[in-house]
């Protein structure tokens, strides 16, 4: 079984179970690795990857449920949110182990592409379910910050 | 990259004759056994070296400065320190400084903090570096210099260095390091070097950017999770149910005929599903049934085991520390308060599953894992693949995570994959082993649970003059390898915090009664002082109370001989606003402060309670001293990270068990600390001359007593049990 979809920006077909999570064909089938598998259960957000736009668990999302739709992941960010971000996350050093940030990186891109300047509350709600169990929560919080006001200027 | 003549090597051989016992001479003389092949084999893709002076350095023509870093980088910015400490002393150009982990060789690579053994752990990766890396960067600066002098056939003493380029300031010449390397390479080691007087550090105590950031920001970074070889398999492993359970017999035709299992193979840890994918893996390994043979299984509840935990605290037990006659002070005190504490198993849950790759053959054993015990996971994978230690050779790389989990005696994880790649025939197929998220919360080698009892004495003035502490729960150290460290019946795991408590009390008893569980337990972030720095720190807050006393100032006042743990506590309650005057109705401030690894934190920590008794913690002022602060932005960020972390458990994480069986699986019943639930962090470092401690883990330990003495400001009820009640919880 085949399944069709835009991954980063490139039409791709991936042969695979059409059951297979979305996470582990684009690591072991199209072979990206910055996406984490962190949980399996939607519950930790190592995962994210946009589909159409939107910020997605794909440690959950069936392969099948991307067909025909644009996919993107850490190694395809292309946006100007997504620059700021990453920017940002250089300049105040968030990372630790560094293992949670793709799916960090991908969840704070969707909020800034969709809000262009999130209070703390919207951050929670956006941030909330990107757990990082080395806490650079303060950091990823500034940073968010730091990269909407840098768009902004 | 170029060998070293014979004369640099007979050089250092004289070299390490003569200061055999300093560990720079070991490295250097060893160092180029470390240019046979397995070295080789182990070498990163990367500019090849014209001058590698000794284990720790390599320059290569180009400039770029690589250090070997013995140490896995996990989060705690042991890459950098490292890279900072031994750049400093070489006068590197930061832009050009890059790092390489080391391999698995322990002559070269030992943690002087564990003797002969190479491995990350205890907070330890700076304190034990520093002047090793010091001397390595200054006697690769000496013989650039050397190089340069010989060249310009001028004095070294004409000569400077700034950011890898060499000046000769009398005829405007100047040479950087890669044009140099070559050169150096033929010069002999020198045998001592003058170190950098601290005022002319550039890169020490400055903001040295991560080097793994860029990497860590992109999704370029390498974790054994990315390991992708030819032909590699995935492996899921089906573990018993129950602690101490074995495989009966186990049908594996429907995991067989799940579309890409490959075998399905017997080890002495369960049965391993190995397949051409992980959802290949995992289906099968949810397809396969397995038979358990429980009958010395662990069967008890931790409620049980609980129970058990608190009569023992009434019966005699093994002394830590005995000053004077507590038990006497305390009977004859005018006022006695008692109180105690339950902590919970916690599993380490690092964000990246435990996985490791084997390579297998008949004669060889190669590993890639973020491995932070390199000499016993060699000798242990050996075990299992039935070949000599030196036959395994181990890639370190990056680890996502692990707070102690991936440092066990037992080396499960690693073991595990080498058995299913030697069940599998051992012919040379990569394998790599995957734990799920539920197989990590289900694994053991959790922090132990612990039961402690605390009694205290005032005297007619309100002093304290009795203190005594017991503590009920399992051994780390004993029945491993680290059992020699236990003495007396005393684990020093199980009681370091409370057997140092720093303060100035005439009497004081610690005790230790130590369970036997089949539950198996690790050192978790901070170890010993996860729990007793709490019932510490709790405890003395209570004792204040009853004394009549401020919390800050009761506590300074016991701890005049401390200087160094005063000063923190002092900076942290300055900061923090503490004698401000009274925090507004429903909210509360509270302190705690404690040494772990010989760095001294304290912190205050600011709640909010709302009328249904739920808690947030709004603020964390943390003071820290750690020595000469070599990277203070790495420091500030293991303190919020450390707090958050510390923060997570005391208020959320639970192991227990139901009859044997973990009830937790995934981080929706094994809760840790979310965006939401971080607070604000104020970090304060202070300014100081000491050789450096480590900062990964002593950020944990006072973030829950500082909350639970905010929350009984707030509100005047006191928490004894973790997690904190469910009532407190958002
Ligand atoms: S791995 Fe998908 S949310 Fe955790
Ligand atoms: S940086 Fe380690 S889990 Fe987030």
């Amino acid at each position: 079984m085949s399944t069709s979809f835009e991954l980063n920006g490139v039409s791709t077909t991936l042969d695979a179970d059409p059951a297979m999570p979305l996470l582990w064909a684009i690591r072991e089938v199209a072979g990206l690795h910055g996406t984490k598998f962190g949980c399996g259960m939607a519950l930790c957000g190592a995962c994210t990857v946009h589909v159409s736009g939107k910020p997605v668990r794909s440690c959950v999302m069936p392969l099948s449920a991307v067909a025909g739709k644009q996919v993107t992941t850490i190694e395809g960010l292309q946006s100007k949110q997504a620059k700021a971000v990453q920017e940002a996350w250089i300049l105040l050093q968030v990372p630790q182990c560094g293992y949670c940030q793709s799916g960090q990186v991908m969840s704070a891109t969707a909020l800034l592409e969709s809000n262009a300047e999130p209070t703390d509350a919207d951050i929670d709600g956006a941030m909330s379910g990107n757990i990082c169990r080395c806490a650079t929560y303060t950091r990823i919080r500034a940073a968010i910050h730091a990269a909407a006001q840098s768009i902004k200027a | 990259m170029i060998r070293p003549s014979p004369a640099a090597a007979s050089s250092t051989r004289r070299d390490f004759l003569k200061t055999a016992g300093s560990a720079t001479a070991v490295a250097l003389t060893i160092g180029f056994e470390w240019l046979g092949p397995p070295r080789r084999a182990m070498a990163a893709v990367g500019s090849p070296a014209v001058f590698a002076p000794n284990a720790f350095l390599r320059v290569g023509a180009d400039g770029s400065v690589t250090v070997i870093a013995k140490h896995v980088e996990m989060g705690q910015g042991a890459h950098t320190g490292i890279a900072t400490v031994l750049a400093e002393e070489l006068d590197a150009d930061w832009k050009q400084v890059r790092v390489e982990s080391a391999p698995a060789n322990a002559k070269l690579y030992a943690n002087l903090a564990f003797g002969t053994m190479q491995g990350t752990g205890g907070s330890s990766a700076m304190a034990n570096s520093w002047s090793q890396l010091r001397e390595a960067g200054a006697k690769g600066r000496a013989m650039l210099l050397a190089a340069a002098a010989q060249e310009w056939k001028v004095p070294v003493s004409d000569l400077t260095v700034d950011k890898g380029v060499v000046y000769h300031a009398g005829s405007k010449r100047q040479a950087a390091f890669g044009a140099l390397a070559s050169r150096a390479a033929a010069l002999p080691v020198p045998d001592n070097v003058t170190l950098k007087d601290p005022q002319d550090f550039k890169l020490i105590g400055h903001q040295c950017p991560r080097l793994d950031v860029p990497s860590k920001v992109d999704g370029s970074a390498q974790f054994t999770l990315d390991v992708a070889l030819p032909g590699m398999l995935v492996a899921l492993l089906k573990r018993p149910p129950l602690f101490g359970a074995t495989v009966k017999s186990f049908d594996p035709n429907a995991a067989s005929a799940v579309p890409g299992v490959v075998k399905v193979v017997q080890v002495p840890r369960g049965v391993a599903v190995v397949a051409k994918s992980f959802w290949a893996a995992k289906q099968g390994r949810d397809a396969l049934s397995v038979d358990w043979d429980d009958s010395h299984a662990e069967k008890r509840s931790t409620s049980q085991m609980m129970n058990e935990y608190r009569q023992l605290a009434e019966r005699p037990a093994a002394s830590a520390l005995k000053v004077g006659d507590a038990a006497a002070a305390i009977k004859s005190a005018t006022h006695t308060v008692a109180a105690s504490y339950e902590f919970p198993y916690l599993a380490h849950a690092p964000m990246e599953p435990l996985d490791a790759v084997v390579k297998l053959t008949a004669g060889s054993c190669e590993i890639w894992a973020g491995d932070q015990f390199q000499t016993v996971d060699q000798g242990n994978a050996a075990k299992a693949a039935g070949l000599e230690p030196q036959q395994v050779s181990i890639h370190t790389l990056f680890a996502g995570g692990s707070f102690g989990r991936r440092a066990n005696v037992g080396s499960d994880y690693i073991v595990e994959a080498v058995s299913i790649a030697k069940a599998y025939g051992a012919d040379g197929t990569p394998i790599k082993l995957q734990w799920t998220r539920e197989d990590d919360i289900h694994g053991g080698l959790y922090r132990p649970m612990y039961f402690h009892k605390l009694e205290a004495g005032l005297n007619e003035r309100k002093e304290l003059v009795g203190w005594r502490h017991v503590i009920v729960g399992q051994s780390i150290m004993a029945g491993g390898l680290f059992e020699v460290m236990v003495k007396d019946g005393i684990d020093p795991t199980s009681v370091e915090g409370a057997s140092t408590i720093a303060y100035k009390i005439p009497n004081i008893d610690v005790e230790l009664s130590t369970t036997k569980n089949a539950v198996p337990v690790l050192w978790w972030r901070v170890v010993g002082s996860s729990h007793t720095t709490f019932a510490v720190e709790a405890f003395i807050d209570e004792v204040a109370h009853a004394a009549g006393k401020d919390p800050f100032a009761f506590r300074r006042d016991l701890l005049e001989h401390e200087p160094r743990m005063k000063a923190v506590l002092e900076l942290a309650a300055d900061k923090a606003g503490w004698n401000n005057g009274p925090m507004p109705k429903g909210k509360g401030r509270g302190i705690a402060v404690g040494e772990a690894f010989k760095t001294f934190v304290a912190q205050v920590a600011e709640v909010s309670v709302d009328d249904r008794g739920r808690v947030t913690v709004d603020r964390v002022v943390c003071a820290v001293d750690c020595g000469i602060p070599i990277n203070p932005d790495v420091i500030a960020a293991q303190m919020e990270g450390g707090i958050g972390f510390g923060l997570g458990a005391v208020m959320y994480s639970a192991i227990t068990l139901q009859d044997g069986r973990v009830e937790q699986d995934n981080f929706n019943s094994y809760r840790v600390l979310r965006m939401n639930e971080m607070p604000k962090i104020e970090v304060h470092i202070i300014p100081s001359g000491e050789a450096p401690t480590g900062v990964g883990e002593p950020g944990v330990a006072p973030i829950g007593p500082a909350v639970a003495n905010a929350i009984f400001a707030a509100t005047g009820t006191r928490v004894h049990v973790l997690p904190f009640p469910k009532s407190n919880q958002v």
